[in-house]
């Protein structure tokens, strides 16, 4: 691609028309990203009287720690989960509206809601239905013979979080799935029939291949969110038990630095939460972006 | 190879739209027929329905001696060509080619050997391995034709396939498609809205207007003996005149005019047929005034006003006369150049 090269007046103005953004980028990135490297070399004593330098001395320590080894298991069950769920049920979603002529908008709207309710709106909110006590889902898994107790049962507490997280997620992938797939011309799939391939067939190798830019970029959104963003949604569901079965990388930098006070320990878990976001995504554009390419 | 025979075939859209009203046409087999028409005629969709992209909503289509109505287009055994070519973007020409083969379920030998052939013949093979990007507007135009050859069907049908193309292009692809078909001698359905293109092309043009057939006929025959004023209008450029017949009345008597057909009120002249030199045969003598000169190399088309008249009439001469805007000008018609219409009708009335 062509860059389009401006030229200034001034030579301060480009510089200032910037300013803006690089202090959000400075301020509520590059400092505390910078802070939380500084400290994940440091420890600080219980009362926070002393902080020593104790270089590769925490990063040692989480690697060597079975429950951070576990949580990082959990995440990656987490991350698959979740976008595999919310990128599947938002295809067949926008692969049905698609196909509605009249009321296609009306379902867009309602669709898209759950992307403005808040994490942790969405996660109490699915904490009701599945609560054990006073739900509406155990009630009716009862009836079929299942008991449905996500505080004793770590699977149960696992598809609990990830139905909560897949669920905030699917707005957000339908709207581009919904748009990708109005983006392939209707004259492609008349050819398509012409050449004699079925609905099915059609689908497979004409509409995915070209959704798969779409596709790309989804993948990447959505293991970011699985991350980062869920952090609302398992605190107000699960709190990351019962025991460690929900404690994923996000929600343990939590519970070690905010709650068991041990700032650096946590400070190099987050350090390596984004290495692994950034090797991810490298990865990502690098070896799957290639082949979507055309 | 097959011949598509139409039998009242219609399409209603909801709301009571009728896009085609009820056509009868016999394409024969190995004929090259044209459908051409203003937008709006119905033409494309009269094309969508024989491919069966479009329902029909009343009549019959057979395609050979099936009746296909209810048939996929898949099962129709035509392959199409799209105004925008509708190449697969993700997959290389080669793919493109054989895709159709290859949901057909054939040997891989047999679709190396057909894309290689139907390659060739359009000079694509350096392409084959190039995705429809990297091509140009006329190579993916004849890659849109490769991916039709390849299925060797009953058929072939062209959906404007020429309108995406410089005019160069075009005429360059036109002459080729024309070559093709003499070659493999498919019966063609082609759609275009380009009376150039059409004249030149069919074997059989079907000029519509407003779902309706207006004409049938050799692109000369319509061409000579337009069959409502409409076609008159339609085919041939610059369009013929329309001229009152009292206006000409009053130009001086003239045993000419008797003999046309008693219900005639307009006489169609060919911007060709309007002589600046008197020819020997009995003819009118009509003044005018000429208000633009266009030079247009080869030929000339000269815009004049009738005198005591505001028609405005073009007339067309080969070369460059020595004329000035602003002067007035006599033209000679004879009476083979007469087309008699009636203006209430819109038709000829010495019809056949």
């Amino acid at each position: 691609m062509q860059t389009k090269r401006s030229t200034y007046q001034n030579r301060w103005l480009p510089f200032l028309l910037l300013a803006p953004q690089l202090a959000i980028t400075l301020v509520f990135f590059i400092w505390p990203a910078s802070q939380a490297v500084k400290s994940s070399f440091e420890r600080t004593d219980a009362f926070g009287f002393k902080t020593t330098f104790v270089g590769l001395d925490n990063y040692a320590r989480i690697l060597a720690d079975p429950s951070y080894l576990n949580a990082l298991g959990r995440t990656a069950i987490f991350a698959v989960s979740v976008t595999a769920l919310s990128m599947g049920l938002a295809l067949l979603l926008a692969i049905c509206v698609n196909r509605v002529l009249r009321s296609a908008k009306f379902y867009t709207t309602l669709l898209v809601w759950p992307y403005a309710v808040a994490p942790v709106v969405a996660g109490v909110l699915w904490w009701f239905l599945f609560n054990p006590t006073i739900g509406l889902l155990p009630h009716l898994l009862d009836w079929f013979g299942i008991n449905w107790n996500h505080r004793v049962s770590g699977t149960q507490a696992m598809i609990l979080i990830t139905i909560a997280a897949a669920w905030k997620q699917i707005s957000y992938n339908f709207l581009f799935f919904l748009a990708g797939l109005q983006s392939v011309p209707q004259s492609l799939m008349e050819a398509a029939a012409i050449d004699g391939a079925g609905p099915f067939k059609r689908f497979w190798t004409i509409v995915l291949p070209l959704l798969s830019p779409t596709t790309f970029f989804l993948l990447i959104i959505n293991i970011n969110y699985v991350m980062f963003d869920t952090f609302g949604v398992i605190d107000a569901t699960t709190g990351g038990g019962p025991g460690q079965a929900t404690m994923t990388l996000v929600y343990k930098v939590y519970t070690d630095g905010v709650a068991g006070l041990n700032i650096g320990s946590s400070s190099a878990q987050s350090v390596m939460l984004m290495g692994i976001v950034i090797i991810l995504t490298f990865i990502q554009f690098r070896y799957v972006e290639r082949r979507v390419n055309y | 190879m097959a011949s598509i025979t139409l039998e009242g075939l219609r399409k209603t859209y909801a709301g009571n739209v009728q896009a085609v009203k009820g056509i009868d046409l016999a394409i024969e087999d190995g004929e090259f027929v044209v459908l051409v028409g203003p937008s709006g005629c119905g033409k494309s969709t009269l094309l969508r329905m024989v491919a069966g992209l479009e329902t029909i909503t009343d009549g019959t289509l057979k395609i050979g001696d099936r009746v296909v109505n209810k048939l996929e287009p898949a099962e129709r055994d035509i392959a199409m060509v799209f105004q925008n070519y509708a190449l697969y973007p993700h997959m290389t020409v080669y793919n493109n080619l054989a895709y159709g083969l290859k949901n057909r379920g054939f040997k891989k030998p047999e679709i190396e050997e057909r894309v290689r052939k139907a390659a060739k013949m359009l000079e694509i093979e350096e392409y084959l391995e190039r995705k429809p990007r990297k091509l140009s507007g006329g190579q993916r135009q004849r890659v849109a034709m490769g991916r039709a050859l390849v299925r060797e069907p009953a058929a072939f049908l062209f959906d404007e396939p020429l309108s995406n193309l410089d005019a160069k292009l075009r005429v360059q692809m036109r002459v080729e498609i024309k070559q093709l078909q003499r070659r493999l001698k498919t019966t063609s359905l082609y759609v275009t809205h380009d009376q150039l293109e059409a004249m030149t092309l069919g074997d059989r043009l079907v000029v519509l207007s407003a779902g309706k057939i207006e004409q049938v006929g050799t692109p000369m025959e319509i061409y000579s003996r337009p069959a409502s004023m409409f076609v008159a209008g339609f085919i041939g450029s610059p369009a013929m005149n329309m001229v009152p017949l009292e206006y000409l009345q009053t130009r001086g008597t003239h045993d000419l005019l008797s003999d046309l057909p008693p219900n005639t009120d307009t006489v169609g002249i060919r911007p060709d047929d309007m002589r600046l030199a008197p020819p020997n045969t009995p003819h009118l003598v009509v003044e005018s005034t000429l208000e633009l000169f266009e030079a247009a190399g080869a030929e000339s088309h000269l815009y004049v006003r009738l005198a005591d008249s505001d028609q405005p009439t073009v007339i067309r001469v080969s070369g460059q006369p020595p004329v000035k805007e602003g002067e007035t000008l006599r033209f000679f018609v004879t009476r083979e150049a007469l087309h008699p219409f009636n203006s209430t009708t819109g038709q000829r009335t010495n019809a056949p």
